[in-house]
């Protein structure tokens, strides 16, 4: 059974052999080179603008402006923001572009970018949210409720003996994939093709077809590999639009890479996030209420939903729980969702506030929480449609040796180091999509799985194999996959930890489809040993099938090439049914961390994170113990060094670049320890999966900070935990 | 575009009449500064002049004496060279809790100490007001963030810190660059190279025109010996230090002998503590003392808002690093 196998990457070999084609290596016919001009300041008019200089620099073909720009038609979903620049004179955020030079070099590109003069009537700017937190407002439009109440939470406080009520705050970070986003744009008349790093082909191939008045077959996007995304590539950014744009205004084919220092300002952030919980508790620990409330940064341009609280509706059981999200508009560009959103921030306060409630009611944190252990979903009142939190968590501490924890704080030191041993829950909402997927198995035995899904670094090229090869019988060696192309069946994002679940699942289910197919063949073929054998009868393995007393067999190949046919298909499908009304679909873990503190210098490195999930069905434990481990990876450094500061004078962003914004090196990540507790969820899709992706970069930060608290008897509850703060 | 002509030099004198003979010239050696300010558009010669192949300035001399590193010795070269890590340990240490090992094998010892501030207003992407790069611009740093800037020794033109490692362990150790130049050849301390911003903060160093690095020349002694580079960063690597302290110890039983005392990371250039060397001479070898003497010699650092913690921090640091070469705790 090629699922749980722990395979390597199918394409491993191609992306350390340099042979993977990212989308800036495209090379096509006639290509020329787009570079933005982009605003100095957040908020203006633009009063004049001088491109003369640019335009009469060498190489140059066209400088597109909002003044020559042809006006797009209006976009939305899945567009990142309706907001388009190039379009008017009004600039929103500092960075925004106001100019797109298209030259035959890249470099020509560049210095012809450097001339375009513009003069601004600067207007006022806010970057600050906390200048203006009375005037937040309910974000609507969006995929969740902005407020949930469930029972009364102010009987609930007045009941409770034991009580933390705590801000906790978390600074603007940014995606910082390795590949920066990429997008190349040919038109053949009419017909668009775009090649782009995206996280959804198919999105931006809507988004496309809306800006330029298209119906959706002249529009093609490819997307074969990505160097990461974790969100910013995940929705259509203005670039891709106008990249496309200027190809048809200058007629021949354009590519347009954004610079380290644009990824700051035109493909979102992750937005700071001011967080109050309350916990209510009886002595014993149980929870009495809970609230927490959020306000965010959202941009002038447009709103963007982030339910920062909305892990806490489903967590614990509670009778009173009351979320709450109120959004502060700034002049940046669009926040977007980054690894992870909502349950990513909100679980650092809330299981930073149960950290607290333990050492108020003088429990052990992992004996708090199974005291508040819930198998329905309180605030919607349903059933989980699977959870093993209860063996997760069990499992975790064992495995990192919870058990020899001090319960106090600053009770364990090694030299100069003080230790502390700390953990969290997480949880992670099931976004799932539906997906079409087909597999062809050809006359030498091959298989091919088709479906326009992404492959963002995860292993999508693996493990969808793995389910074909399964569902079929073959072994995983004969079957690759082609996918990142909107000419495939129309695949959902890969976002929201949803692709095992939704492309897997048609994936399962074209290769069920094209077992059908071939039996069928088989039994109707007088020159099959299997002629009229019962279907119900046949059983493949490893590319054989044979009648349940194995007295006939014959092989897929033969059964493909006695067919007349070069290939045989079948096509697959999966979406999403009713069962949400039924179920609460969430992935769950427990996760464990040692971190030691310096004790003269406030530097915390985290020696040890062990984390156990209760996630589904684990396809492939090797690519699925990545997921978790890099999630591990981006959680210390939510943790302890990710941090965009803004500058408010200036208004941008201050470092755009990775000197100045801090992501962990090899150097900072000690032993890491991922498992699965063995789980298939009926519920979630068609194969026994959640989603994983997302879930491993929750419940870190919260643990980091706790263990920092028993290290040193410091609270921090402002992220990243700097030394400044613990000196 | 602003074009620039690049060539290849094979002879020290050669390469320093021709970048002497146009003010837009520079030297380019390991190219891991200057690359990075042509990208930002922080620095716009015209010339380039490559001395990789003037060989004889590549040399590590070890003699009784001392040590004489050529300029273009690479870092990496000068961390594993055996007599720099058994006599000038700091030197070994500062340099491989720097960069990356892949800078560390191209970058040259000379270019090291003329790596220019990491203040994020500096480095930007867009010219931000900042005199170091653009004269006349301000400074955004003071009325913004502050956290990463210096201690001692700025001035209302400039608050940025010096980035090197290895120049603080070279300042502990008294070292002195050597340098050519169409006039001939000078020898500067490490002390006199650099140079605060006062109100022309876009000369780092006393450096002048056409003056090329030839070597650095560091005293042999007991206090490189003994020493130590301890530095303090939020990143376990690739990081630039918040602060950081070079120390050389030399004691006479259990009283110090001598002791040197540069810091990094809190003023534009390395930051010799010379009061705490001179108050500890003479005292126990115990933390106790280093305390009470880098206190003393704090009174001078002028904090700003966000960098107030730094204070604490290069004063343990130095402590630390007593402690590290067997300070009694």
């Amino acid at each position: 059974m090629s699922i749980g196998m722990a395979l390597t990457r199918k394409d491993g070999p191609l992306k350390v052999t340099g042979g993977a084609d990212y989308t800036a290596d495209m090379q096509v016919a006639g290509l020329l080179y787009g570079v933005f001009a982009a605003s100095t300041v957040p908020s203006a008019t633009i009063a004049a603008l001088d491109t003369q200089a640019a335009e009469s620099a060498p190489g140059v073909v066209q400088v597109v402006t909002h003044r020559n720009a042809p006006r797009l038609h209006a976009v939305s979903a899945p567009a990142a923001m309706t907001f388009l620049p190039l379009q008017g004179d009004q600039v929103h955020y500092e960075g925004q572009p106001i100019a797109l030079v298209v030259a035959d070099s890249l470099e020509r590109a560049t210095y012809a970018a450097s001339l375009v003069r513009p003069r601004y009537d600067v207007t006022p700017a806010r970057m600050d949210i906390r200048e203006a937190l009375d005037a937040a407002t309910t974000v609507t439009q969006g995929y969740d409720e902005p407020d949930t109440a469930i029972g009364d939470p102010v009987a609930g406080f007045r009941s409770a003996a034991a009580r933390v009520a705590q801000r906790y705050t978390l600074g603007f970070r940014h995606h910082n994939p390795m590949e920066p986003s990429a997008t190349t744009a040919l038109w053949d008349g009419d017909h668009l093709t775009m090649y782009d790093a995206t996280q959804h082909v198919f999105g931006v191939r809507t988004v496309l077809a809306q800006a330029f008045g298209l119906p959706l077959e002249q529009v093609r996007v490819i997307s074969h590999f990505l160097g990461g995304g974790f969100g910013c590539k995940g929705y259509v950014w203005p670039h891709q639009i106008l990249t496309a744009l200027a190809a048809r205004q200058v007629g021949r084919p354009v590519k347009l890479v954004l610079t380290r220092a644009q990824m700051y300002a035109a493909c979102g952030y992750q937005t700071e996030t001011i967080h109050d919980v309350a916990l209510g508790a009886s002595p014993d620990g149980r929870l009495r209420a809970i609230t927490h409330d959020v306000v965010y940064a959202n941009a002038i341009t447009d709103d963007f939903p982030e339910y920062a609280a909305a892990g806490t509706r489903a967590m614990y059981a509670c009778p009173a729980i009351a979320t709450r999200h109120r959004a502060v508009k700034i002049n940046t560009i669009q926040p977007t969702a980054m690894r992870a959103p909502n349950e990513g921030m909100g679980n650092v306060a809330l299981e930073s506030a149960m950290d607290e409630l333990a050492y108020e009611v003088g429990l052990d944190p992992l004996e708090l929480r199974l005291r508040n252990y819930t198998d329905t979903d309180p605030t919607s009142g349903k059933p989980f449609s699977s959870k093993k939190l209860r063996e997760a968590y069990q499992l975790g501490a064992e495995r990192f040796g919870w058990a020899t924890r001090s319960p106090d704080p600053r009770t364990m030191r090694d030299g100069h180091e003080l230790v502390g041993y700390g953990m969290a829950s997480c949880l992670m909402t099931t976004y799932r999509n539906p997906s079409a997927a087909r597999v062809r198995i050809h006359a030498d035995g091959s298989v091919l799985v088709e479906s326009g899904a992404q492959e963002i670094g995860t292993g999508v090229r693996t493990i969808m194999p793995q389910i074909a090869a399964a569902a079929l019988g073959v072994d995983v060696s004969r079957v690759e996959m082609a996918l990142g192309d909107t000419t495939l069946p129309e695949a959902g994002p890969t976002y929201g930890s949803s692709s095992t679940m939704g492309v897997g699942s048609a994936v399962a289910d074209a290769a069920v489809n094209l077992r059908s197919v071939i039996l069928r063949l088989a039994v109707e073929d007088p020159l099959s040993p299997l002629y009229e054998a019962p279907i119900g009868d046949l059983d493949i393995r490893d590319g054989r099938i044979s009648s349940t007393d194995h007295a006939r067999t014959d092989t897929l190949e033969a059964i493909v090439r006695r067919s007349g046919r070069d290939v045989i298909a079948a096509d697959g499908v999966w979406a999403p049914g009713s069962e949400e009304s039924s179920y609460a679909l969430f992935s769950f873990g427990a996760v464990f961390v040692e971190a030691r503190v310096d004790e003269d210098f406030g530097i915390v490195r985290v020696a040890r994170c062990v984390g156990a999930y209760s996630a589904g069905r684990i396809i492939n434990p090797t690519t699925a113990r990545s997921q978790m481990t890099g999630g591990m990876i981006w959680g210390i450094g939510q943790a302890l060094l990710e941090h965009s500061e803004t500058d408010r004078a200036l208004g941008r962003f201050l470092s755009k670049n990775l000197s100045g914004y801090l992501v962990p090196v090899n150097a900072d990540i000690g032993q890491l320890e991922a498992y699965f507790v063995d789980e298939y969820d009926p519920h979630a899709s068609a194969i026994g999966a959640r989603g994983i992706g997302e879930l491993g970069a929750t419940g870190v930060a919260a643990a980091v900070a706790n263990a920092v608290y028993h290290a040193t008897g410091r609270r921090v509850r402002d992220l990243p935990i700097v030394p400044e703060k613990l000196l | 575009m602003y074009p620039f002509s690049y060539e290849r030099a094979t002879d020290a004198g050669q390469a320093i009449s021709v970048v002497a003979a146009n003010p837009r010239a520079a030297f380019i050696a390991g190219g891991t500064e200057l690359v990075n300010w042509l990208k930002e558009g922080i620095v716009q010669p015209r010339q380039l002049v490559d001395i990789n192949a003037v060989h004889s300035l590549a040399a590590i001399d070890v003699g009784p004496a001392g040590l004489r590193i050529g300029a273009l010795a690479r870092m990496s070269d000068v961390a594993a060279h055996p007599v720099v890590r058994r006599s000038y340990p700091v030197i070994t240490e500062a340099l491989v809790k720097s960069a990356s090992p892949q800078l560390r094998n191209m970058a040259s010892m000379g270019g090291n100490l003329l790596q220019r501030t990491r203040c994020p207003y500096f480095r930007a992407d867009a010219a931000l007001p900042c005199n170091k790069r653009t004269p006349g611009t301000g400074c955004a740093a003071i009325s913004g963030h502050d956290r990463h800037t210096a201690l001692f020794g700025w001035s209302d033109a400039c608050i940025a810190t010096h980035p090197s490692d290895v120049a603080v362990a070279l300042a502990a150790l008294d070292a002195i660059v050597h340098v050519q130049g169409p006039g001939g050849e000078r020898a500067i301390s490490l002390d006199a190279f650099y140079r605060l911003p006062g109100d022309r903060p876009w000369d780092d160093t006393t450096l002048r025109h056409g003056e090329l690095i030839t070597a650095i020349e560091v005293p042999a002694s007991a206090v490189a010996a003994r020493s130590h580079y301890l530095k303090v960063r939020e990143r376990a690597s690739y990081e630039f230090a918040l602060v950081s302290a070079a120390v050389g110890i030399d004691v006479d039983g259990a009283t110090i002998r001598a002791v040197r005392i540069a810091l990094g990371g809190v003023a534009p250039m390395p930051w010799r503590l010379r009061e705490a060397e001179t108050a500890l001479r003479g005292r126990p070898f115990t933390a106790a003392a280093a305390r009470a003497a880098v206190d003393g010699a704090f009174d001078d650092a002028r904090p700003r808002r966000e960098n107030a913690f730094k204070v604490e921090l290069a004063k343990r640091a130095v402590v630390r690093a007593m402690i590290a070469l067997g300070a009694v705790v």
